[in-house]
């Protein structure tokens, strides 16, 4: 994360100056140098960056410069709609994914098997932002079933606002979870026919047949506990990378959450914003691996510690 | 009394893009209870999948073209999915080559045996756990409870082999398959499980298919022994007829490579050549490009002929029926 915060840093620093965004034209030499005195702006990097890193060690990563409040507030109050929006994403690309990526390995010459892998290279290929817009064509424009924008109505649990309890939620939660997810679940159905196909070919599972056990249990216990290690792995993976550059989806569909925020960020060059953003994404990522390394210790007993005897 | 098992010219067979590999091509033999039958080839010979076409468990596109398996007077090349299933693992078991990959890696031991029980009888876990407990005792594990709670990677390769075993005791079948079980293992543990199986076979009465590639392993083991060149069976008899007086030039030559047959310091014997291509198998006798007695009328393929009582050969050039002496071999 230290490495992190100095490229950040150093890379936002480069791209240009703010102040000639933030000052408007008409202002005179004078009020410029009173804005960037205001704002840290006229020290050298090196001292900015110091400040920085104190600051941000107290949890103060600075204050935005276009909204005047806190960066990390800001980053904050919008990260529960990114990750609700992401986590259901992954949610439903896994349960779409799974059970139709084992059914083509473990049939993979059928008809429906085949369909399924087609679907699966659309799926990869088709760009996310035009999936989005095609999406919103059909179920907001020509059907009318599902609004096109924004979060709607949301909840408050344990004081944060969700909409997945609701189903208004759902109905604005709907089209940019299924774009986000479309890719991903692609991604997934290739993963467990490819798994699928190795697993099935293991001796343990021509000896759990012999053993008798009902096809059910050899598919749903012997090949899935099986395939579900490295599906995990990239799932967690993927979802990383979903919370932290759901930006295009979360900008078509004007989805208040974290992406959108960055990119307005970047456009101002608002560096408190754009550093603590990155700062936080780093911090969210570090947690996920973490979770999957301990789900994977559940899923696979070869990787547990301190248990070899 | 009908045979354990009955298996009259059964034909496997595996289309390929290439044509029709025969695996196994007209193989009949039967298994009385109590009895043990080795199996004897080398790789590709058609006996592991003689095998698991007994068990029905032939991966597709393989299938059975024809013959029968009949298992106590019951037919199984016709029996429905679920009638293969019930039999399989309850009445007839099997034991794979590799311990290292029969475990599931993920499951614990316990699910593994568990589920094999309440797979054909109805019962509590408790019940089927201290069916387990008792089975894996008598194949020799110490503390049964305790490594039922076990993963398969906190075991030697011996102790999955004797789990695997005793996972294929559970229900006290009628015939067990063994598909060369101990080649994986050390040779005194390998000598440990042969006599433990012996000792089962002959107590409860269960028919024992060994297949192996080792002549030396069926030698102590078997009753009778079958050996299978290309598919088809060369030569079957009583073990110690067959070992001592081989008539077919292929299994002559099988004993001659086991090292101890030979006298000290002399080279072992090597069958020329290498066994044909499945799918390009010659007419007649399959093994008479490899073979020092081939000569024309090995153009047409022997029949399985019963040379001496109980002993049958598939040769037109068969050796004489007496004691095999080491110069013989080389000749």
């Amino acid at each position: 994360m230290a490495v992190m915060s100095v490229l950040v840093f150093v890379g936002i620093y480069m791209i240009g100056d703010p102040l000639a965004i933030l000052v408007s034209p008409e202002a005179t030499e004078l009020d410029r140098e009173a804005i960037a005195k205001s704002l840290g702006l006229d020290r050298p990097m090196w001292e900015q960056y110091l400040t920085f890193v104190t600051s941000a060690l107290q949890g103060n990563f600075g204050k935005s410069f276009v909204f005047g409040q806190p960066a990390i507030n800001l980053i904050l109050e919008r990260m529960p709609a990114t990750l609700e929006l992401a986590l259901i994403a992954t949610f439903m690309s896994v349960v779409i994914g799974v059970p139709l990526g084992l059914y083509a390995g473990l049939r993979h010459e059928t008809v429906a098997a085949r369909a399924i892998m087609a679907g699966s290279v659309l799926g990869f290929s088709l760009p996310n932002f035009w999936v989005g817009l095609m999406l919103i064509m059909v179920f907001a424009v020509q059907l009318g079933w599902l609004p096109a924008s924004g979060r709607g109505p949301t909840m408050e649990v344990l004081g944060i606002h969700v909409s997945f309890l609701s189903l208004t939620g759902w109905k604005y939660l709907a089209l940019p979870a299924l774009t986000l997810g479309l890719s991903k679940c692609a991604l997934i159905i290739r993963l467990a026919r490819a798994t699928a196909r190795e697993v099935m070919l293991m001796d343990y599972v021509k000896f759990a047949r012999a053993k008798g056990l009902s096809e059910k249990r050899v598919i749903g216990v012997h090949i899935l506990k099986n395939i579900m290690v490295p599906i995990t792995t990239v799932t967690g993976l993927e979802l990383g990378s979903l919370i932290a550059f759901a930006v295009i989806t979360e900008t078509i569909f004007s989805w208040p959450g974290m992406g959108k925020l960055l990119i307005d960020s970047i456009v101002h060059l608002d560096r408190p914003v754009v550093v603590a953003y990155l700062i936080v994404v780093v911090f969210l990522l570090v947690i996920i691996s973490l979770i999957v390394d301990i789900l994977y210790s559940v899923l696979d007993p070869r990787v547990r510690l301190g248990e070899a005897k | 009394m009908t045979a354990t098992l009955q298996v009259e010219n059964l034909e496997t067979q595996f289309p390929t893009r290439d044509g029709i590999v025969r695996a196994v091509d007209g193989v009949s033999f039967s298994v009385d209870a109590g009895e043990i039958l080795g199996l004897v080839g080398e790789s590709g010979s058609g006996k592991s999948i003689t095998g698991f076409t007994i068990l029905g468990l032939i991966d597709p596109p393989g299938r059975i073209a024809n013959g029968s398996v009949k298992f106590k007077g019951e037919e199984l090349t016709t029996a429905s999915p679920e009638r293969l299933r019930s039999l399989r693992g309850s009445r007839i078991a099997m034991i794979f080559q590799d311990p290292m990959m029969t475990l599931n890696p993920v499951l614990r031991v316990d699910t593994q045996m568990i589920e094999t029980v309440q797979a054909h009888e109805k019962v509590s876990e408790k019940a089927a756990r201290a069916r387990c407990i008792e089975t894996l005792q008598s194949v020799g594990i110490a503390a049964p409870e305790d490594r039922l709670k076990s993963y398969p990677h906190q075991f030697s390769g011996g102790m999955r082999q004797r789990i695997a075993i005793a996972t294929a005791l559970l229900h006290k079948p009628d015939l067990i398959i063994a598909d060369e079980p101990t080649t994986a293992l050390d040779v005194t543990i390998q000598g440990q499980i042969l006599y433990e199986m012996r000792k089962l076979c002959r107590d409860t009465g269960t028919a024992l298919i060994w297949i192996t590639h080792d002549l030396s392993v069926v030698a102590g083991l078997a009753d009778r022994i079958m050996v299978m060149y290309a598919g088809k069976i060369v030569e079957t008899g009583a073990i110690d007829t067959v070992i001592e007086r081989p008539q077919h030039p292929y299994t002559r030559g099988l004993i001659g490579s086991v090292p101890g047959a030979m006298p000290r310091g002399k080279r072992l014997f090597q069958i020329p050549g290498m066994a044909p291509a499945p799918l390009n198998l010659p007419p007649g006798c399959r093994f008479k490009a490899r073979c020092s007695r081939a000569d024309a009328v090995c153009d047409t393929m022997p029949e399985l002929l019963e040379l001496n009582p109980g002993h049958r050969a598939r040769c037109h050039h068969p050796f004489d029926a007496k004691p095999l002496s080491p110069a013989e071999v080389v000749s």
